[in-house]
């Protein structure tokens, strides 16, 4: 009888034994590394902590900026009786594709005059970097098993973007340790040892994380090179004006590759640049070889577009195509870059005059000055980072990059005496 | 300068020419493509109910008062725009699962449900599938109803998974296929996946009875363990359809209750007007904290490669009006004022064709239907006949969405009906 019972029971509400069936085998992916290095800054009691871990900008209190354009965009369309929140087109709001585009390839460029653009609004530089590599996935004419050449290091992510729509990232050497600089002849010696048509990632501008960047002169003889092996250009841009302060100077990379015709897209952030990390408004920009090539190419990124958010979000699209499109708002937004960019540009020089002048810390310290944007590889080893986080409670990544947005007036002296000390062995 | 590094070799108009020549034109959206050709058209008479967004009395997007307050309340308080977490705005999908699952859910009681911030209702669906692709270990085969929202077929395939049928909608009586989809449901293979709609189905307005989810549950369970099928709810109009967010979540609420572990895509589009902000929540029910801890990471690996992090905008604005009393019972009226205006035209609409104009056929099933669409049980040379000579705008199955009708159009469209 009791048997009979509890077959019943069982038969009704499932036991927890079947429930712990169909996720048991889940396993526990590890935390982000980023997050963990913020986490236990978070947790932190030590008064004099700095984090120079954080990809965001911070104004000299350490406080998040929320540009004063930003904020004045917000009003405007908070109190726009027209307004609603309705779909956008699944390829984001017209105008403010068109204004992005316009930004990047700028009002001379021969493939915007031509109509050769193909602009698709994305969910910040992620979704950029992700759809243009979806799209590659499925119409490069591959030579060979698909795959993308990423400096080494790279952005943490460009890894599990391109593997996660089955592009093999390959690293070409870059970052060179002795020079704190770039390694060109390493880069360019794999530039032309590459298959035909491969397909190189290239920052932009400020790159991430070393903040090393290639001279003009060095990108005219990669843009040869490109030529030469008709190899693609997947430009990453999330630091245009960010770098230099300067929208058009920080642009001239991308530019002048789109002037010589190599084969390129470009994704693009707004995430820091406008200051709008939350809301999450990009771009992705696919160069054709002809107008009906571009409507071609704008379908099917559509097509890509729909079977994972149907649409763009709305928010961070009107406030930047109002920025954009309305020249007062857009000086005043180029103010407010050159707030952000000369406040950093401000850190290096204070930190490269502390080491090099106040402390004299041994070593050559001007990759400091001569990197550009918000990060910049220090050239501590990891022994040297280990005592800084540890014994000094300042928070930066195990390569020895640093956030430049974490230093402020109130912290700098702290920091740059930490290193000395590490560097000396002395913490 | 330049001149010894840069040797002028322009290529452009061989070169980039030949990169993306073999593209094909892709296909233009079933869906929003109809918007698309509305916009040309120039006819004054003519009616969009393509899309399903809704339209108030005067044709016009509505954007609900508890939105515009939230809003202006998020202003005033000047927050900053840092990045949201990988899974999104706590305050949201906390309060979206409560919304969903009930209070006193077990799972919610228990804290252990996953879930996640999407982008709408699309990338729920679509976080759901790549996570389903990869960790659910019995089957990767996906049973949608017959016929299915248009977009449910690519999201799920792109994302990994076989994608087959089970019958749902029943032409001839335009009603609910029951014992067809019973059969199918009995005879699907142990522990597919079955993707169900959970109120306003979309696109035929044809909903199973209370009684009749039931039978649905019993079947999905099954009598042995060894046949149990996963249901995959898709919630996009929770409170548009009968106008009582209660209601609207029986399905879901019930096979909770009945020890069924689920999958749930939540969308705020309709049922807070958030459309193009992109408002949606994906979770799943597990069986312990630990667990949801593991199934959480895992989201993240989904999310983290495909965008980051998801926008904070409409989520804020979702999550301020759900967390604050007066806000909340604003909201609930201003659905159940939807779902009355859209109830009101399906009543409308038929007494139209009933009795004003004593159209052939049997009209019953537009009341009976519910939420935003109706299947017309039009064939699409009709459809196409009605874009062309009447300017009235459905997709190509004969689907209309009532909150394209309102008082003014309602005797032109019945009448070119």
């Amino acid at each position: 009888m009791a048997n009979r019972a509890q077959q019943l029971l069982s038969h009704i509400k499932m036991s927890t034994e079947e429930h712990a069936q169909i996720w048991s085998n889940v396993p526990l992916a590890p935390e982000d590394s980023i997050f963990k290095l913020t986490a236990a800054y978070k947790a932190d009691p030590f008064p004099q902590k700095v984090n120079l871990g954080v990809g965001a900008y911070r104004d000299d209190n350490n406080k998040p900026w929320v540009l004063p354009v930003v904020r004045k965009a917000t009003h405007i369309l908070i109190n726009d009786l027209g307004r609603d929140h309705e779909y956008l087109p699944i390829t984001g709001l017209p105008e403010y594709t068109s204004a992005a585009g316009k930004l990047i390839f700028g009002l001379q460029s021969a493939a915007l005059k031509e109509g050769r653009v193909t602009s698709v609004q994305t969910i910040s530089g992620t979704g950029a970097n992700h759809l243009g590599a979806l799209f590659l996935s499925r119409f490069y004419q591959w030579n060979g098993p698909p795959t993308i050449y990423l400096s080494n290091p790279t952005w943490a992510n460009h890894h599990a973007i391109f593997k996660n729509v089955g592009i093999e990232p390959k690293d070409h050497p870059y970052f060179e340790a002795k020079t704190v600089g770039l390694d060109f002849v390493g880069f360019t010696d794999t530039v032309k040892a590459a298959p035909a048509r491969s397909i190189f990632l290239l920052h932009a501008c400020a790159h991430n994380p070393t903040g090393v960047d290639p001279t003009m002169e060095q990108w005219a003889e990669l843009a040869n090179l490109f030529l030469e092996k008709g190899h693609y250009a997947f430009f990453d841009c999330a630091y245009q004006g960010f770098a230099s302060g300067d929208l058009e100077q920080d642009i001239k990379a991308v530019r002048h590759f789109e002037e010589r015709g190599v084969p390129m897209l470009v994704c693009q952030s707004f995430a820091k640049n406008a200051g709008l990390y939350s809301e999450r408004i990009g771009a992705l920009h696919v160069v054709g070889g002809a107008k009906d090539e571009a409507t071609r190419v704008k379908s099917q990124l559509s097509v890509l577009q729909r079977s994972e958010i149907s649409n763009p979000p709305g928010f961070g699209a009107r406030l930047i195509g109002l920025i954009l499109n309305d020249p007062v708002l857009f000086d005043e937004w180029k103010v407010d870059i050159k707030v952000m960019a000369h406040r950093i540009i401000d850190m290096r020089y204070q930190l490269h005059a502390k080491l090099t002048n106040e402390l004299k810390t041994p070593g050559n310290w001007d990759h400091i000055i001569k990197q550009i944007g918000m990060f910049s590889f220090t050239g501590l080893n990891p022994t040297q980072v280990k005592a800084v986080v540890e014994k000094a409670h300042i928070y930066m990544t195990g390569n020895g990059r640093i956030s430049m947005a974490g230093l402020n007036s109130g912290n700098i002296a702290y920091v740059a005496e930490s290193i000395d000390k590490a560097v000396r062995g002395t913490l | 300068m330049l001149s010894i590094a840069r040797r002028q070799i322009n290529s452009r108009a061989v070169r980039s020419a030949s990169i993306w020549a073999a593209v094909a034109q892709g296909p233009p959206d079933a869906i929003l493509g109809v918007t698309e050709a509305f916009k040309a058209d120039k006819d004054p008479k003519k009616i969009n109910l393509g899309v399903g967004a809704y339209r108030d009395e005067n044709g016009k997007p509505y954007v609900l008062p508890s939105v515009k307050k939230a809003e202006e309340i998020m202003a005033a308080a000047m927050g900053d725009k840092e990045y949201l977490p990988i899974t999104g705005d706590a305050g949201f999908t906390k309060a979206a699962a409560k919304l969903a699952y009930g209070a006193d859910s077990a799972p919610i009681v228990d804290g252990r449900i996953a879930v996640t911030q999407s982008i709408s209702g699309t990338g729920a669906l679509r976080i759901g599938g790549a996570f389903l692709a990869r960790h659910y270990p019995h089957s990767k085969t996906i049973y949608l109803p017959v016929p299915s929202w248009g977009n449910h077929t690519p999201i799920f395939r792109d994302s990994g998974l076989e994608v087959k049928g089970y019958r749902y909608f029943d032409k001839k009586t335009v009603g609910l296929d029951f014992n067809g989809l019973i059969e199918d449901l009995k005879n699907a293979p142990e522990r597919s996946i079955v993707l169900l709609h959970a109120c306003a189905h979309n696109p035929t307005g044809v909903d199973p009875t209370q009684e009749q989810w039931k039978q649905i549950s019993d079947v999905v369970k099954a009598s042995g363990y060894e046949k149990k099928l996963f249901p995959f709810f898709d919630m996009a109009y929770q409170g548009f359809a009968s106008g009582s967010t209660l209601r609207d979540a029986f399905a879901v609420r019930y096979f909770v209750e009945q020890g069924h572990q689920v999958a749930l895509s939540q969308s705020f589009a309709k049922n807070m007007g958030l459309y193009g902000e992109r408002v949606g929540a994906f979770s799943l029910t597990t069986s312990s904290p630990e667990e949801k801890a593991r199934v959480d990471s895992q989201l993240k690996i989904v999310i983290r490669p495909m965008y980051s992090n998801p926008p904070l905008h409409g989520a804020r604005i979702a999550g301020t009006i759900l967390n604050d009393t007066q806000l909340y019972a604003q909201w609930e009226a201003e659905v159940k004022g939807m779902a009355d205006r859209i109830i009101s035209m399906r009543d409308a609409l038929y007494n139209k064709l009933t009795h004003d104009l004593n159209t052939p056929g049997e009209w019953g099933h537009i009341k009976s239907q519910i939420g935003m669409f109706s299947f017309t049980g039009l064939k699409p040379e009709q459809t196409k006949a009605l874009a062309e000579k009447a300017h009235i705008y459905m997709t190509g199955d004969g689907r209309i969405s009532m909150a394209g009708l309102n008082a003014h159009n309602i005797g032109y469209f019945a009448e070119e009906d």
